[in-house]
């Protein structure tokens, strides 16, 4: 009877595992990225050809890029993406006494004093860093980390509102609280959006540290609202881009990114001679996007490489109609799409990453008590 | 005390005792099936008779005592290897498969060839008078029928104990009495062994070649039919074979004093205290002028005679007797009422 | 022949026969408990590895700092009023949305327990789909239904969006299908007779409803709303979606403290909360489980339902207004929306779906997701199988206390927040022989957890049918205990066990939350595909998102479908699957 039963429950086991392995070939040969066993568990006598990228779930990268660092460098690279970059910064460093890749990327600005502090990664120096301009290079003294993309936070406007109703859009954040832009701005909560957050930062850096709560106050008076993500914001509630006009959004204003306009109108034919989107360009903060080697990587060497061919002519010219972002290369050209119907974002606001850190927690309360009360 | 264990005792169960809490189902149970014996258990609900089929057939794990098939102790050997049969109160027939299927289900399990197989479906479904239903769902069939297949299904594997548990329990009258005739013919033709267990004593002395009456988890008695009928052991084992002149006696020479007065008892009976059985055919009604005078009380007509209900004076117990359809008293009528030592059994005091 | 005298003294044995005895008595018991645990041990190490062990990991770092566990910070952050507000939402959104799920779908569990009327399966599957539908997807669909522009706005100028009625509005949608399941599913097998002997006996028709029929449903109708309470107790998607900024639940506010904020001492005081809230919970509802599976006399289901007649027929048109309103028209959104193109109403976006992924690692080709999605869901389904079908055998054996915490316990992956897990499985599956943070089985496994308790639910009520007796009748046929499995139970108990594979399949197909939050080899399913064409602008992203959410509703109800197939069918005296 024993014995039987425990035959059974072998066999129940025996089951799951076969079932599991088949799957397992299955998502292997349809994955098609090539080896997927983990880092260096191949032993240290061989040389590792995978190296790891731990990203967010925005990462992209067009495969033909991908096959030409394998070309150049021999390395495979596997990418591993977990949640927002929020999300994802918090698990690097949940495990980075067990990092899960060698590289990590896209730990922005916002982010990157928790990610220094918690001694996330090991300091390298890219190669093509001199193409890179001085003022993103946040961390150029140790360069534990290296600035690969930045983006813009800007509100953007529905072209086809402001002409029918013949108003001129906004262009700055004191125009925001005008009241003919009454009722008409969405923007996100600070709390749960990293748009959200870098509006907030923008407008603190603009007004000062005391002055933008009177700021806000005007803006909720205005008729603010905010909502919980750019997904809910940009795609039901603003009446301007391709999605909100199929959920009939009422809100011409809406904080979203400088590329927003190009990728409205990326694929669509015949083109366009404008973009229904427009950018308040003296509203927008700089986002910069970096990758790091991460401390404790198995395949350092590879680390390096990938985080070189990140900063190279390709990859950064490949990049913008991947994750819609700028180029940090001084000499990458910007696809057409850009340059057409994109906005030149001249003197965006900034602020010291540490700064952020140490205010984010503070501001984030206090805007709520302001906006959301 | 104990009796000499036979030789051909194909079951033997010694001292089985059950437990559920703090009761025992089954108190030191002795019993043994003879090889083609028909044993009947009889016992009120709650007695332990079906605790005991249970204990036997390895479904009911034993807190004392044993149980012996052919001679082996069968306490290691789980219920599918014990090669016996059981016929469950409300058949459990198998929902999910036809007659044929659960027919065949046991021969199945003990891997009789396919042709060897279904030969024996048929040969089973003829016996029990159900030609070419193997091809029926067990929903359709009406309770008679159900208790066929399960008889059948209980005898395909052979097994060389059968056990029923109320094996006519769910059935009508009319139904009961032809089957139990059928099943008993049925029985003495294949030789079977079997051990049944009944609420009902006309069942059982209809089935039985030996009837044990059990109560509270023990044997009240053990005998043929006849024997039990004739001598009931004790004033339970009276009551529950339906005699209802019980009362308590003290015997003294060829008298007993009853609360009926002196009742003339059988030769060579033991002087002292007793309880004493009259059954009603040793209950005479005379003429009103002698004897006991009774009133009676009701009159039950039983196809060959009627059953009279007898009250006597002086809150003394009732008397049950028989009186022939023709010349029968009225009820309200007084009687006058001998008994004959014949009919006058002698039960151990309670 | 041998004649027995009466024995009425027992008899008196050799002591040492009484030792061997006894010895054996109790090595039969122990073979029991030995199988029973047996039984248990793969759904218990299953649970260990996969669930306690990464949550308490994870609660741990929050409460133990400097090598000191930090308890205080229970009552810091307990004492914080932001907190306290939370947790006052959390539990009165959870109970109204519980009142107003019962009051909507009370009376469409009585239409589809005992009103017969065409289309009855197809309704019964399509009301399903919400409760397995990604909250990403369903929310914005329900946007549609409640906000700007929507019906009730366009119909009658109401706006309910970012009120709390959306919410609760929202919760009545995801859930109705828990309470038609569970109550309806008792209701169709009560004995309509029951209710006419009370007739007979002189009471009206609301009297014989009252003191029987109500009296006997109490036990379903306190385990649905204690069900529906745990799924609107942890409610994320739905509160992040429809609630707006203002509205928190506890299950956000974990997710915000984790994920966002990196502050674990907080969010493992506040996972704590939620599991004494959830155990709480779960403990209510196993024991009016226990309450409902005692003694009622159950008939067939299919022989109790009837045509409408009389009054019946307005509450039939009442239940499939409010159906059509509540469900239908949410779900046929989403479809318009993925059919409204550029060009007018046509594929358009399902064609473009199939020229995304060719050249960029950042979308694949839907056929590709919805590989991936069967693929993983069908792994997770055999897992959730094979732990679940070894806890509900464990279970179904005379249970003890130990054994009915063992069932609490396995429900408690759902009410667990999905940020907890996902971190947990970070820290904890890192090093051999469990490093398994890189693997595909990862999400599988996660998604198990969540399936898990489902397979349980649908198979424990069926086994514990299952007559003892026929179990016995078939050992003393000569059936070993392996042969009763696969003769008698397997066949009585297979349509429950592909009903529970059907749900864990369903389940697994949508979930989304930890498989968001686990870093994973990129081979996307539906859900994160869905999130991603929704996470960027584009002309066709939107449409490509409702789309390949067309696609998964579709899937799901199919396999839903496949699932009411295979429900009971005229006759037999099978018992028929357990719902929640």
């Amino acid at each position: 009877m024993n014995t039987i039963r425990r035959r059974a429950v072998g066999a129940l086991v025996l089951a799951t595992v076969g079932a599991t392995v088949l799957a397992a070939c299955g998502s292997d040969s349809s994955g098609g990225s090539g080896d997927t066993s983990s880092p260096g568990t191949g032993g240290s006598a061989k040389k590792s050809t995978t190296v790891t990228l731990v990203s967010h779930d925005s990462f992209a990268a067009s495969d033909a890029v991908l096959k030409e660092f394998t070309k150049e460098t021999g390395y495979t690279v596997k990418v591993l993406r977990g949640g927002d970059a929020g999300a994802a910064v918090n698990q690097a460093i949940l495990t980075k006494d067990h990092p899960q890749g060698d590289v990590f990327f896209g730990v922005d600005n916002t982010l990157l004093s928790r990610a220094l502090d918690n001694g996330l990664f090991t300091p390298y120096t890219a190669k093509d860093l001199g193409q890179v301009p001085a003022d993103v290079q946040l961390d150029a003294a140790e360069h534990r980390v290296t600035p690969i993309d930045s983006g813009d936070v800007c509100v953007n406007y529905d072209r086809a509102y402001f002409t029918t109703h013949k108003l001129t859009p906004p262009t700055t954040f004191a125009d925001l609280v005008k009241p003919q832009y009454k009722n008409l701005l969405v923007t996100e909560n600070v709390a749960t959006s990293s748009p959200g957050l870098a509006f907030l930062l923008g407008s603190a850096a603009s007004y000062g540290d005391d002055q933008w709560q009177a700021y806000w106050k005007q803006l909720k008076s205005n008729g603010v609202e905010v909502v919980d993500s750019w997904e809910q914001a940009y795609n039901e509630r603003f009446s301007g881009s391709a999605a909100g006009k199929k959920a009939k959004g009422d809100k011409p204003l809406v904080v979203s990114y400088a590329s927003s306009p190009p990728a409205e109108v990326v694929g669509v034919t015949p083109a366009p001679a404008q973009s229904p989107v427009g950018v308040a360009t003296g509203t927008c903060f700089r986002q910069i996007e970096f990758a790091g080697l991460l401390h404790g990587a198995k395949n350092t060497a590879g680390g390096q490489a990938l985080i070189d061919f990140m900063l190279s002519k390709a990859f950064q010219e490949d990049m913008p109609l991947n994750m819609y972002v700028d180029p940090v290369r001084k000499d990458a050209a910007e696809p057409e799409v850009f340059t057409k119907y994109g906005a030149k974002i001249t003197d965006p606001e900034s602020m010291a990453p540490d700064k952020i850190a140490a205010k984010r927690d503070e501001w984030a309360k206090s805007w709520s008590s302001i906006v959301l009360k | 005390m104990t009796s000499p264990l036979s030789k051909r005792a194909l079951l033997r169960v010694e001292d089985a005792t059950v437990r559920f809490g703090p009761r025992a189902a089954l108190d030191a149970v002795t019993l043994e099936v003879a090889a083609h014996e028909t044993v009947c258990v009889l016992g009120p609900s709650g007695s332990g008779k079906s605790t005991l089929l249970r204990a036997v057939a390895g479904l009911q794990p034993l807190d004392g005592g044993r149980v012996l098939l052919d001679g082996a102790d069968q306490g290691a050997v789980p219920a599918h290897r014990r090669g016996v049969g059981l016929m469950f109160q409300d058949h459990q027939l198998f929902p999910q498969r036809d007659v044929g299927g659960n027919v065949a289900f046991g021969p199945r399990m003990h891997k009789v060839p396919r042709e060897r197989r279904e030969a024996r479906v048929r040969e089973l479904l003829d016996l029990v008078g159900l030609p070419g239903a193997a091809g029926r769902a067990v929903g359709t069939l009406s309770g008679g029928e159900q208790q066929r297949v399960a008889l059948a299904r209980a005898l395909a594997p052979e097994p060389r104990l059968l056990m029923l548990d109320e094996p006519l329990g769910q059935l009508d009258r009319s139904l009961r009495e032809r089957l139990v005739v059928e099943l008993r013919e049925l029985f003495g033709r294949l030789g079977t062994t079997v051990l049944a267990v009944t609420h009902d004593q006309g069942e059982a002395f209809a089935l039985a070649d030996r009837v044990v009456v059990m109560r509270d988890g023990r044997i009240a008695q053990t005998g043929t039919p006849l024997d039990v009928w004739q001598r009931p052991a004790s004033a339970f084992v009276a009551r529950f074979l339906g005699f209802e002149n019980v009362a308590d006696a003290v015997v003294a020479g060829a008298y007993a004093d009853t609360p009926w007065g002196k009742v003339p008892v059988p030769t060579g009976s033991p002087s002292g205290p007793c309880q004493i059985l009259v059954r009603p055919a040793g209950v005479r009604l005379t003429d009103a002028s002698s004897g006991l005078r009774c009133t009676v009380l009701a009159r039950t007509f039983r196809g060959s005679h009627l059953a009279l209900t007898l009250a006597p004076p002086d809150a003394a117990p009732r008397i049950d007797a028989a009186a022939p359809l023709r010349g029968a008293p009225e009820v309200g009528a007084e009687v006058a009422v001998t008994f004959t030592p014949d009919e006058v059994v002698l039960l151990p005091a309670e | 022949m041998v004649v027995d005298r009466p024995q009425v003294t027992p008899q008196v044995t050799d002591a040492t026969d009484v030792t061997v005895v006894r010895r054996r008595a109790a090595a039969v018991r122990r073979r029991g408990i030995v199988v029973r645990l047996g039984l248990m041990a793969v759904p218990a190490a299953f649970f260990c590895v996969f669930f306690a062990y990464p949550v308490a990991a994870i609660v741990g770092r929050g409460l133990h700092e400097g090598g000191h566990w930090r308890f205080g910070r229970i009552g810091d952050v307990l004492g914080d009023a932001g907190i306290r507000h939370v947790l006052w939402f959390t539990c009165w959104q959870a109970a109204a949305s519980t009142a107003l799920t019962l009051a909507v779908a009370l009376p469409g569990a009585y239409v589809f327990a005992r009103l017969d009327f065409p289309g009855k399966r197809l309704l019964r599957a399509v009301v399903t789909v919400p409760f397995v539908l990604p909250t990403v997807v369903a929310g914005s669909a329900f946007l549609a239904l409640l906000g700007r522009g929507g019906f009730t706005d366009s119909l009658w100028g109401v706006r309910l969006d970012t009120s709390v009625w959306a919410i609760l509005i929202a919760h009545v949608f995801f859930n109705y299908a828990v309470v038609v399941r569970t109550v309806g599913g008792l209701w169709a097998q009560l004995d309509p007779r029951q209710e006419e002997a009370a007739r007979m006996l002189g009471a009206s028709r609301p009297a014989a409803w009252r003191q029987i029929t109500l009296p006997a449903l109490g036990p379903a109708v306190a385990a649905a709303a204690l069900m529906v309470f745990l799924f609107t107790f942890t409610s994320f998607g739905v509160v992040q979606i429809l609630g707006g900024p203002t509205y928190s639940t506890l299950e956000v506010e974990i997710y915000r403290q984790t994920a966002q904020l990196l502050d674990l001492p907080t969010a493992a005081v506040l996972t704590l909360v939620q599991f004494a809230a959830v155990g709480a919970i779960l403990a209510v509802h196993a024991w009016t489980v226990r309450r409902r599976e005692s003694t009622l006399r159950l008939v067939d289901a299919g022989t109790t339902a009837h045509r409408p007649r009389g009054g019946e027929r307005a509450l039939l048109g009442g239940v499939l207004a409010v159906i059509a309103l509540l469900i239908l028209l949410p779900l046929g959104v989403l479809v318009a929306r993925s059919l409204d193109g550029p060009d007018g109403y046509g594929f358009t976006f399902y064609r473009s779906l199939n020229s995304l992924g060719t050249s960029s690692t950042f979308v694949v080709a839907p056929l590709e997701t919805v590989g991936n999605s069967l693929r993983y869901a069908a792994v997770a389904t055999v897992i959730a199988l094979a732990v679940g079908g070894l806890a509900a055998a464990a279970l179904v054996r005379r249970a003890g206390r130990l054994v009915r915490g063992f069932d609490a316990l396995l429900m408690l992956p759902l009410g667990t927040s999905a940020v907890t897990v996902g971190f947990g499985f970070l820290i904890t599956l890192d090093k051999p022989p469990l490093d398994l943070r890189s693997s595909w089985i990862l999400v599988p496994l996660a998604q198990a957890l969540v399936g898990v308790p489902f397979v349980v639910r649908v198979m424990l009520p069926v086994l514990r049918a299952v007559d003892d007796r026929l179990r016995e009748a078939a050992a003393v046929l000569g059936a070993s205990p392996l042969r009763v499995w696969r003769e008698i139970e397997l066949p009585l108990v297979g349509r429950a066990l592909a009903v529970a594979a059907g749900f864990a399949f369903a389940v697994s197909l949508g979930e989304f939350g930890a498989t968001v939050f686990i870093a994973r080899p990129d081979s996307p399913t539906l859900p994160v595909a869905v999130a991603r064409l929704l996470g960027r602008a584009g002309p066709d992203t939107y449409g490509q998102a409702m789309a390949l959410s067309t696609i998964l509703m579709l899937v799901c109800a199919a396999s839903l479908l496949v699932l009411e197939n295979l429900r009971p069918r005229a006759k037999g005296a099978d018992p028929s699957p357990g719902e929640f």
